[in-house]
């Protein structure tokens, strides 16, 4: 097997933010100078985000800042929280625009989506349904897990793993049209072969969460 | 352009081994030139299978390595003109695999050949994921117990995830159930899983039922293929595996109990 030269990961990084809360590049320079100062060695070529977000006029220098700091050997990676010009200027100099972690988690709830597989899913395959539903047309096979933040409906034989609520759902639930699970689980709450036989699983059921215990019913599917 | 079939299970001790040489002598012995490769490497048992173990010289892995070409390596079989092993290595082992290595022989077989039978290793590692990966048609053998049905259920979900057809989004990997060493009388006492029930765990065409017989056993340590064994029945039931293999259509054979006769049931069987 040939190994790709290269590969996009994604991955986070802690990195130093500076705020700078003047337009004045002359006090800006005297006051990091004397920050430098304490401790030069471990500024040394650091990458630092700028945090513009003090900063409202759209006139400010900022190729006057990234010349100071890149002749104190820092590095700028990207500006954060500034005007939109700031941000024409940065790109027009070549930084990047970063959004910070707060800011991005604002972004509106994912919708629900449902994963349909039309197959059989075979011992040592696993599926999750991120966000939403699981519909399997076809059977669950020993050893095969089936995982779904939703409900999962299974229109075969449940014979392995389904997990369903699995960001916590208790409103879930697991159908099949019939069932021989190794495991049932919703939101956490789980019941085994044994557990299924002792409730009195009918062979074609509906499994759900009553309170904090499971209970299954039997539906003429 | 030829046709790659591997026979595969997961499970080790399955009649792998058996059903590679009896379905290529088969196709073999209906006008069909065929190879069959080993891919157990470090554990080679096809040449002895086939009787052709006195006459390894060269093998798949030298092949691969470029130290030796393929008619050097292709072992011509004694019984049927139209059929070739290419063994394994013995003294290697199966990391010797390699994707293209494997995928360059194949190309180069299939010029010459109808039908590329690949003996798969048990696992589900390196070996027995070369052995399906290029594979058009997959012959999963399977034994009447559940810890074999399991893990023919695990291969089947690496044949639908990490062949070449799979990876390559092409048309399925054709799969077919071949049921070995098949007991009816132990099926009726409930001791053995019936062929309904296997089928419908693995929910893949039936290709063969094969019974267990003494012919298995006792063509292998000959080093005949049970298929050229005619009078047996396990012979009968590969024979009809290969007219199915070929788009025949053949009731089973073998499934039921046969009932026995006043006379055995005096003097035993």
């Amino acid at each position: 097997m040939q190994t790709p030269s290269l590969e996009l990961k994604g991955s986070s990084f802690t990195l130093s933010v500076l705020h700078i809360n003047s337009q004045d590049m002359a006090v800006i320079t005297a006051e990091l100078d004397s920050k430098l100062a304490i401790a030069p060695q471990f500024f040394l070529g650091a990458p630092l985000v700028v945090n513009l977000s003090t900063i409202k006029a759209s006139n400010f220098d900022l190729l006057g800042l990234k010349d100071i700091l890149t002749s104190r050997q820092l590095i700028i990676v990207g500006i954060t929280s500034a005007l939109p010009e700031i941000n024409a200027m940065a790109k027009s100099i070549g930084l990047a625009i970063i959004k910070s972690g707060k800011a991005a988690s604002n972004q509106p709830q994912m919708p629900k989506t449902t994963k349909i597989v039309k197959q059989n899913i075979r011992s040592g395959q696993q599926i999750y349904a991120k966000n939403g539903d699981l519909i399997v047309i076809g059977a669950v096979g020993n050893g095969a897990e089936v995982i779904a933040d939703g409900s999962i409906h299974i229109y075969g034989t449940l014979r392995g793993k389904a997990m369903a609520g699995a960001a916590g759902d208790k409103n879930a639930v697991i159908m099949a049209q019939k069932i021989e699970a190794e495991l049932v689980s919703i939101a956490g709450q789980y019941w085994l072969t044994e557990n299924l036989q002792q409730n009195g699983a009918a062979p074609s059921g509906c499994i759900r969460l009553e309170g904090e215990s499971l209970t299954v019913e039997s539906l003429p599917l | 352009m030829a046709q790659i079939i591997v026979v595969t299970s997961g499970k080790g001790g399955v009649g792998k081994t058996t059903t590679s040489a009896a379905i290529a002598t088969g196709l073999a012995l209906k006008g069909h030139k065929t190879v069959v490769i080993d891919f157990d490497i470090g554990l080679r048992n096809l040449d002895l299978i086939m009787g052709c173990e006195r006459r390894v010289v060269y093998d798949f892995v030298n092949v691969i390595n470029g130290e030796a070409n393929l008619n050097q390596a292709l072992i011509k079989d004694k019984r049927c003109p139209k059929l070739f092993v290419l063994p394994a290595s013995q003294t290697r082992d199966k990391d010797a695999l390699t994707k293209e290595g494997v995928g360059t022989v194949l190309n180069n077989l299939a010029k010459d050949f109808e039908y590329i039978i690949c003996d798969s290793p048990a696992g589900i590692e390196t070996g027995a994921m070369m052995a399906l990966y290029f594979a058009d048609v997959a012959i999963v053998t399977t034994n009447p117990e559940v810890s074999s049905v399991r893990d023919s259920d695990r291969i089947l979900g690496m044949l639908q995830s990490k062949s070449k057809r799979a990876e390559e989004g092409l048309e399925p990997v054709i799969e077919y159930l071949l049921l070995t060493r098949y007991c009816p009388a132990r099926v009726t006492t409930g001791e053995m899983l019936s062929v309904e029930d296997v089928e419908e765990i693995l929910a893949i065409p039936l290709l063969g039922v094969i019974p267990e017989s003494q012919a298995v056993l006792k063509a292998s340590n000959s080093g005949v293929p049970v298929i050229i064994d005619t009078e047996s029945d396990a012979g009968m039931a590969y024979s009809d595996a290969v007219d199915r293999l070929l788009g025949e259509e053949l009731p089973f054979r073998f499934i039921m109990e046969e009932k026995k006769g006043f006379l055995k049931r005096i003097f035993g069987s």
